[in-house]
């Protein structure tokens, strides 16, 4: 293969990778607080991306980032208090099923909202014709934005995680709800929070993004199942892994198009889904032991 | 509060079907004699997605397997038969095998559109060959897709169903984001065919309803069998139903092989009758519409998804819900689980359904 178009499918595999990552993550933010998938996770990206395309049309655009962030945070927050807490105690099942509702509902919304059409998203710097050269390819300078926001959304998390009080309270209440609430934490308001956080992060994902591969109500479904296949292909609830494992992804999906007609991109990573789940549920990362704790 | 119950089961079993033939052939002249013949179109589409529902009923609400892949099954009936029987054999007719076919009278001689001689697979050999491979390819991904379980499961056959809706949009053969048109009727008898049109509404109504008496009929009988039970067995804990000697594995290869024949036939009738099938057939939308239909029934309950299926399909086709109509069913989804059916509203509300046996899940 050509080296320079070697480097191009690289650079577009990397940000395909990220993005998968940046929702993977999502799904293992509320998979850690609650032991649910969370099927309306693409949409909490799409939600980001279509919002910022209107808002950015009457604010700046780093303000329209951070409306869209906050606005679909809060959206991810009230969708838990009132759809999922009613029925967290009766079942996985029965909140698997919602999310898939809910799903449906937010896409048909946005549909509503704002039409079939694609929105565009300007640049965060330059324009559409800008680019820059390395390696002899030439790739926009958004593609830096994709990456460097991802790696600090990764950084941010891991702190937060690890440093911060409310982020211990999160990591506490998913190794033991019981024993977090007697140590005075409520686990109900943390898995709202960590509906909020991971809305947020999708939605920024989907923010970062929408100006290189532009956005319509019905990208959620999809981002949705390549962020889950990311997410068991690391190992459900690690997020480190998902970041590795969302590259690898999105590296086989740009060089698939080199084997396989474009059309059929997607379905080759679903393909990579279904081998990976029939081969090792755990994940390439995951522990056997850690899969038998979490029965779903 | 006295309820009305009508059991699926025991001799119970045997009325939903007579009902639903007697309507067959009473309601045509009925609703002919009531100036609204027209329904009989959409109540007709209604029952074949009706059928789709009641597979992934037993698969769903007896077996306790989650699926979101009906949908898949459903196209991929309707597109294999679609493709096979508007398939031109002219320029092979030469071969062997098209020969053997032809001088069987398995083969047609039709025109296309354009008026171009066609020489093509009977329908309702395609149909049947159809039929074959949904189950085949049900089979096939069923050995390691169950072995999954929760949400694996659910995105598992939810992947398998983008593939199919991927695989159609992306495939010129299949017609792409068109789909395949001008598919001709399925022909069950002389004078006898599935196929639009206002001189066979009637008749394909009867058919249609017919196939469903049948349809849950069989279904009926097979969740009061011994095979049945074990279903449920194994919905309510798999290890416990292996301790009793039940072969999960196999029981649940079964089901699931079953749901994709229900769901297979319909499609195939479902695009004979309408001449026509897109990829939007095989969407997770659709799919999602399957299980918000048998969890309105109430998910172990034929009889419930039954009318659950036929009220719901036939308003949503008659353009009750305009532009909402997906979204309905996702709200219904959302609305069930949480009112249902430990709530005391859900069980109002599903008093007004005629209920089947077995604890509400």
């Amino acid at each position: 293969m050509h080296s320079a178009l070697f480097v191009q499918y690289l650079v577009s595999g990397l940000i395909y990778g990220s993005i998968y990552a940046a929702v993977a993550i999502g799904f293992n933010i509320i998979y850690n607080a609650t032991g649910i998938i969370n099927f309306a996770q693409g949409e909490f990206a799409m939600l980001g991306g279509m919002l910022v395309a209107t808002l950015s049309l009457s604010v700046p655009l780093w303000l329209a980032v951070a409306a869209a962030v906050a606005l679909t945070a809060a959206a991810g927050a009230a969708v838990e208090r009132v759809f999922l807490r009613p029925v967290a105690r009766r079942g996985v099942f029965r909140m698997i099923v919602t999310t898939i509702g809910l799903s449906i509902v937010i896409r048909e919304a946005a549909l509503l909202a704002w039409g079939p059409s694609v929105r565009t998203v300007p640049f965060f710097s330059g324009n559409e014709v800008s680019s820059i050269s390395a390696f002899g390819a030439h790739f926009s300078p958004q593609v830096l934005w994709v990456l460097g926001a991802t790696a600090l959304v990764v950084a941010g998390l891991t702190c937060f995680f690890k440093f911060t009080m409310m982020g211990k309270a999160m990591r506490g209440c998913a190794a033991d709800r019981d024993g977090a609430s007697l140590c005075g934490i409520n686990p109900d308001f943390m898995v709202t929070v960590a509906f909020a956080l991971s809305a947020g992060i999708g939605a920024f994902a989907g923010c970062i993004v929408a100006p290189l591969t532009q956005t319509h109500y019905g990208i959620g479904a999809e981002l949705s199942i390549k962020g889950f296949t990311v997410a068991a292909f690391g190992g459900l609830g690690d997020s480190m892994a998902a970041v590795a494992a969302g590259l690898v992804l999105g590296m086989l999906e740009s060089f698939s198009i080199v084997f396989v007609p474009e059309a059929y991109k997607d379905v080759v990573t679903i393909c990579v889904l279904l081998a990976l789940l029939f081969v090792k549920p755990s994940g390439l990362f995951g522990s056997r032991s850690a899969i038998a704790l979490k029965d779903y | 509060m006295k309820r009305l119950t009508l059991k699926a089961e025991g001799a119970g079993r045997l009325v939903p079907p007579a009902i639903l033939a007697a309507c067959a052939f009473v309601l045509p002249p009925l609703l002919g004699a009531a100036g609204a013949a027209f329904l009989l179109t959409q109540l007709t589409m209604a029952a074949y997605y009706v059928l789709a529902s009641l597979g992934l009923c037993a698969l769903m609400g007896y077996a306790g397997q989650i699926s979101l892949g009906q949908a898949g099954f459903f196209a991929i009936g309707g597109y294999a038969s679609a493709f096979l029987c508007t398939r031109d054999l002219g320029p092979a007719a030469s071969a062997p095998l098209a020969r053997c076919l032809d001088l069987a009278g398995l083969l047609v001689r039709g025109a296309d559109p354009y008026g171009k001689a066609l020489l093509s697979l009977a329908p309702w050999l395609s149909g049947l060959l159809a039929v074959l491979l949904a189950a085949a390819v049900a089979a096939l991904i069923g050995t390691p897709v169950l072995r999954l379980k929760g949400h694996y499961l659910a995105m598992a056959t939810l992947g398998f169903g983008i593939v199919v809706e991927k695989v159609a949009r992306g495939s010129k053969a299949l017609g792409g984001a068109d789909g395949i048109s001008a598919v001709p009727g399925l022909a069950l008898w002389p004078g006898l065919e599935v196929t639009g049109g206002r001189a066979a509404r009637s008749a394909n109504f009867t058919i249609a309803w017919l196939v469903l008496a049948l349809g849950i009929l069989a279904l009926a009988n097979l969740v009061r069998s011994r095979p049945g039970r074990a279903l449920r067995a194994l919905r309510e804990g798999e290890e416990a139903a292996l301790a009793m000697g039940i072969d999960t594995a196999r029981y649940k290869l079964n089901v699931f092989v079953i749901a994709a024949v229900f769901a297979a036939v319909a499609g195939v009738l479902l695009t004979h009758y309408n001449g026509s099938i897109g990829p939007g057939e095989a969407s997770s939308t659709r799919s999602v519409r399957y299980v918000a239909i048998v969890a309105v029934g109430g998910m172990d309950n034929l009889v419930g998804t039954l009318a659950a299926g036929l009220v719901l399909n036939f308003l949503s086709l008659r353009g009750v819900f305009g532009n909402y109509d997906d979204a309905v069913f996702g709200a219904i989804l959302i609305l069930i689980m949480l009112l249902s059916p430990e709530g005391k509203a859900a069980r109002a509300f599903h008093s007004l359904l005629p209920r089947g046996k077995g604890a509400p899940r």
